[in-house]
């Protein structure tokens, strides 16, 4: 029990909290089914997979690869990322990327935030490709008692806002919430520095008026919407993308409860969004071209 | 060790009814005494039955001088379509008041059962994708039905915490499903086409009826101390629910405006209570991990619960031949311990027997409406019976027309 992680539990009103694994407590897989309990949809996420994410993966954004195996082949990892694009196409490719690349392919869950399920149509579909609301509970069940892989952005909504003026220059990493969660679950944490999504979807700038108007978090000017209507909204350049995956950074090796050591937390959030920085920057200066690479 | 003596509160409900006679069959129970204000709808052999309303004096008269040891409280109303809201407050909240003073006044306060609901967490946007026992609610309540079991709940914690020696099993259970239950849930699934608000496919999982009496039956052997969410493993999406029931989701609520357009369906005949309206926005699931730790197994999954709504529900008409639903025929032929004795005593040969002679007794017409429900083979015994006793014409017919179509 001493180097096993484990979820607090409240065994009655007012009693002391008493900790237990209730891994083995899971429950089984029934085969008949093509949604799993996440409410993620086979069927849906091959379609789109064999669609849309064969077409932008291979033909529009050339993705190049790089780092596979610092993804772990088995055991929860979260997969930090840099987030750019109006409706960000980053997540799809690095999905596809360990689909296609990774030799022991694995399925991604990708952490989004919860007002995406007040929306009709979008909380249907996030959900059914593999969506879960950012929620530590559920990064927690992810990672922890599922050992899945789980990407997520830290920099939020705060990324894809960002103007194309500052273009690859991180947000602030949040809290450190991402951190914590990782330690909690003792995954490592995976840096992921992408570039290409920025260039794909410009935000020139950001329509407010229209955001109070709709209710939606973000009505950005981009090269095709609000221009070619609301599928503009879909429409991407064809930059060139490269997935670089930076080697894993262990959280089971700093200590006892961790995550309650709020310095901690901190250092370990910001030397993960620095790592990303400079791959970012060294990318870029090697980088000769936008659109070919 | 273990409770002996057995109070159950709620005895006329479906609930209290069922864990009565599932207690009956355990010997090493020697008191079971249930009270309400009605008489229990179900048969009960050993259970001493007290039609009493819930006043606490009367209540602890009877804890005490039937040295109760434990109490288990069935009462919860948890669905606002089959309650008025004023009647709901005075038996969710008021009368778990009444009850709670009733234990703490008696010498020595007997332990706990209470059921509970997963509407205690509520469903909102920003919920985890599964609920554990140790989560705070963030939000309040938000529906009237909501606001009594957070006020019930918190009532029977206060009591955990008055009397510390006490064990205090509080079992917020999901949504049930099951063949011999009416819920607002089982209506709406009974329809042709399963409603659902445009755009929304939510997360739901549910508990069969027979797992809720085995675990208010596993919760009233005792031993059992805290919080505990019941569902049956496995969620399933709205979607999925439907088309385990052979339907269509039928997206007849509009994504805004939600609350009208559910009152809109009324006059039809459907009613959504609120809750239900929010979780066929959100979903909602719950760990049920800590009840499993305690050694409880759930017979059946989300997935089979659904399954078994199905296999009890009437099977679709063919084409020119409405389906007539006789309430009392369906069920005779499922219910009846004449029929579902024969069924666990006997082979199959004097099952059917049974059934036949079942039918004997019936109207063509009646016999006829039942028909769809058998297989070829059972067809074909029928048509021999049907021939060799009373051979009514129509009756014949229409079995021929359906070997025929196979």
């Amino acid at each position: 029990m001493a180097d096993r992680p484990s979820t607090t539990r409240r065994s009655a009103p007012g009693a002391p909290a008493v900790r237990v694994d209730l891994r083995g407590q899971l429950p089984a897989l029934e085969p008949e089914r093509h949604v799993s309990d996440w409410g993620r949809s086979e069927r849906v996420e091959s379609l789109v997979d064999r669609t849309a994410g064969e077409f932008l993966y291979r033909l529009w954004f050339r993705v190049a690869v790089e780092g596979i195996e610092h993804v772990p082949a088995r055991g929860g990892a979260l997969l930090v990322s840099n987030h750019a694009g109006a409706l960000p196409p980053d997540a799809l490719m690095i999905a596809k990327a360990i689909r296609e690349e990774h030799p022991a392919p694995r399925p991604l869950y990708l952490t989004a935030e919860h007002v995406f399920k007040g929306y009709p149509g979008l909380s249907m579909l996030l959900a059914k490709v593999g969506a879960v609301p950012a929620h530590p509970a559920n990064v927690q069940r992810l990672l922890w008692d599922e050992q899945q892989l789980v990407l997520t952005f830290p920099e939020g909504r705060m990324g894809t806002a960002k103007l194309y003026k500052d273009r690859y220059r991180l947000r602030r990493f949040g809290r450190g919430g991402f951190a914590q969660a990782a330690m909690r679950a003792r995954a490592p944490i995976v840096p992921v520095a992408v570039v290409g999504a920025e260039e794909a979807q410009p935000v020139f700038a950001h329509l407010r008026v229209l955001e109070r108007l709709t209710g939606l978090p973000a009505v950005p000017l981009t090269p095709t919407f609000p221009l070619l209507g609301p599928l503009g909204a879909l429409a991407y350049l064809p930059a060139k993308f490269t997935i670089r995956f930076l080697e894993p950074i262990a959280t089971d090796t700093l200590g006892d409860a961790p995550w309650e050591d709020q310095v901690l937390v901190q250092s370990v959030a910001h030397d993960v969004r620095a790592r990303i920085q400079d791959e970012l920057d060294d990318m870029l200066a090697a980088r000769g071209s936008v659109w070919l690479g | 060790m273990g409770a002996r003596r057995i109070l159950i509160t709620g005895v006329a409900t479906h609930w209290g009814g069922a864990l009565a006679r599932a207690l009956e069959a355990d010997p090493g129970i020697e008191t079971i005494v249930g009270v309400d204000r009605e008489d229990p709808v179900v048969e009960l052999e050993r259970t001493e039955f007290v039609r009493m309303g819930p006043h606490h004096r009367l209540l602890e008269r009877i804890v005490r001088a039937a040295a109760i040891d434990t109490v288990v409280d069935t009462r919860l109303t948890v669905d606002s379509a089959f309650a008025g809201a004023r009647a709901a407050h005075e038996n969710n909240v008021i009368a778990t008041a009444e009850l709670l003073a009733a234990c703490s006044s008696a010498d020595a306060p007997p332990a706990l059962v209470f059921k509970s609901s997963a509407h205690w967490y509520g469903c909102n946007q920003d919920d985890p994708a599964y609920f554990t026992e140790d989560m705070a609610r963030r939000h309040p309540p938000r529906t009237a039905l909501e606001r009594d079991i957070v006020e019930a709940e918190a009532a029977v914690a206060a009591y955990a915490e008055r009397h510390p020696g006490c064990a205090v099993a509080v079992l917020r259970f999901a949504n049930v499903l099951g063949p011999g239950l009416r819920t607002s849930h089982t209506d709406v699934l009974g329809l042709p086409a399963v409603p659902a608000i445009l755009g929304f496919d939510p997360r739901c999982q549910f508990i069969h009826e027979d797992d809720v009496v085995g675990v208010l039956a596993h919760a009233a052997n005792g031993g059992l101390h805290g919080v505990f969410n019941a569902a049956a493993d496995g969620v399933l999406a709205w979607s999925e629910v439907a088309g385990l029931l052979g339907k269509l989701p039928a997206p007849v609520l509009a994504p805004w405006g939600t609350g009208l357009s559910a009152a809109a369906l009324r006059p039809l005949g459907i009613r959504i209570p609120p809750e239900m309206l929010r979780q066929l926005r959100f979903g909602r699931a719950l760990d049920n991990r800590t009840l499993k730790a305690t050694g409880y197994r759930y017979r059946f999954t989300t997935r089979e619960a659904v399954l078994k709504l199905r296999e009890h529900r009437p099977l679709r008409s063919r084409a020119g031949e409405p389906y007539r639903y006789e309430r009392e025929v369906e069920e005779f032929l499922r219910r009846s311990p004449a029929v579902r004795g024969a069924l666990a005593a006997a082979g199959p040969e004097v099952r059917r027997l049974e059934r036949e002679s079942a039918f004997d007794a019936l109207e063509a017409e009646e016999v006829v409406a039942v028909l769809d429900a058998l297989d070829a083979p059972s067809l074909r015994a029928l048509r021999a019976h049907e021939a060799a006793n009373a051979a009514r014409p129509r009756l014949l017919a229409a079995i021929d027309a359906l070997i025929a179509d196979g």
